[in-house]
């Protein structure tokens, strides 16, 4: 079901090594696993192949983990390149309601408004 | 576009994708032993079929100048299933469904922070898998509530016998459901929505 480059000997270190420069995943960055990801500008040139497709893929709001999904790629590994396209403002994050002992009642109704028309 | 040459690095189809105006994901995550049922229920109610999401597990030394090293080194992918409900046009529900030992909620940072709650997904004929997953949500004060899955050939217990096999409270909730069923699965889902409800209007009323 994952969609992976053929090419490459997916998931070993070396390749994960090449795609984020051998760097960790920005220390606790606002990135989550429900982060909704919007590009705000198409591929350009010469990008790095993986922000390339992120952007392509991100026309319309997509989470981090679908990312990693469609990539074929590890969150951590993910969260790197997104943060590289963060900080050059390709693209917009959305967070995820931010992190509460308990969610708040309007949202849980909105919830189960939601759940109720499946 | 142009720039990607190949199909291997493609997006959701199209029917596949979330309206512009999504703005806020919420999610639940679904623990349960192995064969428990856990992708099939994020299966039965997501809008999207199951998709995978997935950690490495190597020793932190990677890529220390030594391509041989690095080569030869074992890596573990460990895989997370996942599924998608849009509830209206800004709010969307992720369904994470992850093993029950520790070791792995480590993996995807923030897995449970953040979290509505969860959902501990058992098998009666495998009741004693889920102790330590009860255990381990207690401790992270991770609010949930127990799921039976029935299958064909589960013995038959009465819901107070196997709550009080698994030392479970009076106020957690817990249901029999059949997780193949998209509406069994909502109602599950419905279930730990209501409980989170009755938990935050407690804590409001303090």
């Amino acid at each position: 079901m994952t969609q992976s480059a053929e090419s490459w000997d997916e998931g070993t270190p070396k390749r994960l090594y090449v795609i984020t420069g051998g760097r960790q995943p920005p220390e606790q960055a606002a990135i989550d696993l429900v982060t909704l990801i919007v590009a705000r500008t198409p591929p350009q040139p010469g990008m790095k192949r993986e922000h390339a497709a992120i952007l392509t893929m991100c026309h319309y709001p997509l989470s981090v983990a679908e990312i990693s999904a469609y990539l074929g790629l590890p969150f951590s590994v993910v969260t790197v390149l997104l943060a590289d396209l963060l900080q050059a403002t390709h693209i917009e994050a959305r967070d995820p309601v931010p992190a509460a002992a308990l969610p708040d009642i309007t949202l849980l109704e909105e919830v189960i408004r939601g759940l109720h028309k499946l | 576009m142009g720039s990607t040459n190949s199909d291997a690095l493609t997006g959701p189809r199209t029917e596949h994708v979330l309206p512009s105006s999504a703005a806020t994901a919420v999610k639940v995550v679904i623990v349960g032993g192995f064969g428990v049922g856990k992708t099939t229920m994020v299966g039965s109610v997501s809008e999207i079929p199951p998709l995978s999401t997935e950690e490495t597990m190597t020793q932190a030394s990677a890529g220390i100048d030594d391509n041989a090293g690095v080569e030869g080194k074992t890596s573990t992918t460990v895989a997370m299933d996942f599924g998608r409900i849009s509830l209206n046009e800004q709010l969307v529900l992720y369904l994470f469904g992850t093993p029950g030992q520790e070791r792995f909620w480590f993996l995807w940072n923030g897995l449970f922070e953040g979290a509505l709650g969860s959902v501990v997904l058992v098998d009666t004929r495998r009741l004693d898998t889920c102790f330590d997953v009860i255990t381990r949500l207690e401790d992270r004060r991770v609010p949930f509530i127990v799921a039976l899955n029935s299958f064909p050939d589960s013995p038959k217990h009465e819901i107070a016998d196997v709550r009080r096999a698994l030392d479970l409270p009076d106020s957690v909730p817990l249901v029999e459901c059949d997780a193949r069923l998209r509406e069994s699965s909502r109602d599950v889902l419905l279930t730990l929505m209501h409980y989170l409800r009755t938990l935050t209007a407690a804590q409001e009323t303090l």
